[in-house]
């Protein structure tokens, strides 16, 4: 079957629909994420960006139904037209590496450690596609040569530990793109190397992803990258989707107060360190129960006392932009 | 050969058991001569009996003469049996290997499935049922399971066979192939006798294992839970690999790596759990040999049991690092 079905292009590959996210634990109910809404088209690359606890990679596991089994999630997720959250646990599996590949951060944590990195790969390939276990042995060889790693066929029976930081993210690539998926979720895939290899991976994750005309979601607390590879941004603060726009206009004209205090905060050209300015407070706790309505409310300058107490307003504009504030920018 | 270079490691602390057991029974109260001559013997008699034993030479000088019939093979004479002492030891090995390993073989074959089960679904039923086991089976001293065990199923229920040795008075012992009866009447095609030696084996060897599941059921439920709760079962989980994969292949072979080192020291606690459990039950293994030896004051059979325990425990522990190689690519037994 070719792919994507030529029916399916106008719809869009990936649907979020008011995802909620809730964990039950012992110190109260953690409200993850709440009222997560986005489109991805096919092809197209869009970053999540927003700081750390801001949901971005809770936001990812839900998609690809890897949460815990506290979580309590509601909410529509449709991929390539199909409801994911209720599928059962077995559809999920058809669905997860094959045509919804995740790239993980710390690559070497992320793989096994006492299992050939080839083996690794080839698991993959033989759960998925019809293949004989000396094919996906073979076809892994082919997926570490595309990844660029030297030598793939020595390599293949190489453990994690003896690779670098950067090789084992290569691994992770093919890995993830070994059944050709239609949308890689990249979950900050540059965290925990060094700078170098930084530029390099993500250069091969975009020629990849590019190449196979491949969705991707890249999450990131980098708003330069995000910029660098994606068409539109989206901003999450605290488990709310709080601005998404096209990358040129995000940074033109931000227009949720979060949002132009982020790329105030972001070192850019010319500007010294001096000019940075750092966003007051932090996230707020999410177990609390007078979470205000906007969770930014309590770090905003523009405040009012309608933004703790009324509803969230969301609104969405004419320029396919989205900014959930009662007095945008 | 790493494995050889291994074994030579190994040497200075088989040197060191031999010296630390030869001081140990020289420092034991107790005249072995007295305990020979006999309740009725004069000093004099007594006297010539030290000398012929050689006990009225110096301490370096018996020493000497101790590793040189050491380097022949040669044990001593037990003052007790009269009989060699390597042959002895030879003789009851088996049954206390039998012993051992059949109640090895039972606790990690519950242990394992348990730990696992249990840290599949924390909180079940399951899990309880593990921590009370493991609970118990630390908090009860062995003689005291095996007397309880005896209680109830020879006592009252009368379902297991008396607790008298390795075989019933009326079974004859199979043909000698192995030292093992169960494998011995296997060998020989002997049902009756396996089943009678089966037995008998049953009530002492799940004494021993109710005493050695703890450690293993802890140690594999702590480290499966782990092993679940890591980034590459993530991975895994994400590349939609089947439950079984993730479990079996995924999970438990990291899980296992701290089991192995936990069944090491279990077996070697196995080893000194063996004397009370073979008392208990009467089995004539090397635990009860030892202990009779030792009460008599007699020299030889204690330091050979001990140098035997010492080179079971080099070799055991040879053994769980070439498996550890086998299983941790990370681990270099040379290195």
């Amino acid at each position: 079957m070719a792919w994507p079905p030529p029916d399916s292009r106008m719809a869009p590959l990936l649907a979020v629909e008011d995802l909620l996210v809730e964990f039950h634990t012992r110190s109260g109910t953690v409200r993850a994420l709440d009222g997560v809404s986005f489109d991805l088209r096919h092809g197209e690359m869009m970053a999540l960006v927003g700081e750390s606890g801001s949901g971005k990679s809770v936001t990812a596991y839900a998609i690809l139904g890897i949460l815990d089994t506290a979580a309590r999630i509601s909410g529509r997720v449709v991929f390539d037209g199909r409801e994911l959250l209720s599928a059962g646990e077995k559809a999920m599996g058809a669905v997860r590496g094959s045509k919804l590949a995740i790239i993980f951060q710390n690559p070497r944590t992320a793989l096994n450690p006492i299992r050939p990195i080839g083996k690794q790969i080839a698991d993959v390939l033989a759960r998925h596609g019809n293949v004989t276990a000396a094919q996906a042995q073979r076809l892994g060889v082919e997926m570490l040569a595309k990844v660029r790693i030297p030598d793939p066929k020595r390599r293949a029976a190489a453990y994690p530990f003896e690779l670098s930081g950067g090789m084992c993210q290569r691994v992770m690539i093919a890995m993830a793109l070994a059944c050709e998926p239609a949308l890689l979720i990249a979950d900050e895939p540059t965290t925990g190397l060094d700078i170098t290899t930084q530029a390099a991976i993500m250069g091969l994750i975009a020629e990849l992803v590019a190449s196979r005309n491949m969705a991707m979601l890249l999450i990131t607390h980098d708003l330069a990258l995000a910029a660098q590879y994606c068409n539109r941004i989206a901003v999450m603060h605290a488990g709310h989707l709080v601005e998404l726009a096209p990358t040129r206009l995000l940074f033109a004209t931000p227009r949720h107060p979060y949002t132009a205090n982020l790329i105030a905060a972001a070192p850019g050209e010319g500007a010294g360190l001096d000019r940075l300015s750092a966003i007051p407070g932090t996230i707020p706790d999410l177990r609390r129960g007078d979470l205000p309505a906007c969770r930014y409310s309590e770090r905003c300058e523009r405040v009012t006392p309608d933004c703790r107490t009324g509803p969230l307003l969301r609104l969405d504009t004419a320029d396919g932009r989205r900014v959930a504030c009662r007095h945008p920018l | 050969m790493p494995v050889l270079r291994r074994l030579l490691i190994a040497l200075p602390s088989v040197m060191g058991v031999i010296v630390v057991t030869f001081l140990l029974t020289r420092a034991l109260p107790g005249d072995p001569a007295i305990y020979f001559a006999g309740p009725a013997a004069t000093q004099q008699a007594i006297a010539e009996i030290r000398h012929a034993m050689g006990f009225d030479r110096s301490l370096p000088a018996q020493f000497v003469d101790y590793v040189r019939h050491l380097s022949r093979g040669d044990l001593g004479t037990s003052l007790t049996t009269g009989q060699p002492v390597l042959s002895e030891l030879a003789a009851r090995l088996p049954a206390s290997a039998e012993l051992t390993l059949t109640a090895l073989v039972l606790s990690v074959g519950i242990a394992l499935p348990l730990g696992i089960v249990a840290a599949l679904r924390p909180g079940s039923p399951v899990d309880h049922v593990c921590r009370i086991i493991t609970t118990a089976g630390v908090s009860l001293p062995t003689f005291f399971t095996g007397l309880l065990l005896v209680y109830l199923f020879y006592y009252l229920a009368g379902v297991a066979p008396a607790p008298l040795g390795r075989l019933d008075t009326f079974s004859t012992p199979p043909p000698h192939y192995s030292g093992f009866y169960l494998v011995d009447s296997l060998i020989a095609g002997d049902f009756v006798t396996f089943r009678a030696a089966l037995g008998q084996l049953l009530l002492p060897s799940a004494t021993m294992a109710i005493f050695s599941l703890a450690p293993l059921a802890r140690i594999t439920r702590a480290s499966m839970l782990a092993a679940l709760g890591s980034e590459f079962i993530r991975t895994a989980r994400a590349s939609g690999l089947g439950r079984r994969r993730v479990v079996c292949v995924y999970a438990l072979r990291n899980a296992l790596l701290p089991v192995i080192t936990t069944l090491g020291m279990v077996f070697s606690f196995m080893l000194g759990a063996n004397v009370l459990v073979e008392k208990v039950f009467a089995w004539p293994g090397l635990g009860s040999y030892a202990v009779d030896a030792l009460i008599a004051s007699d020299y030889a059979p204690v330091q050979g049991f001990v140098l035997a325990m010492a080179l079971l425990y080099v070799m055991l522990n040879l053994m769980i690092d070439l498996i550890y190689c086998l299983l941790d690519p990370r681990v270099r037994l040379d290195a």
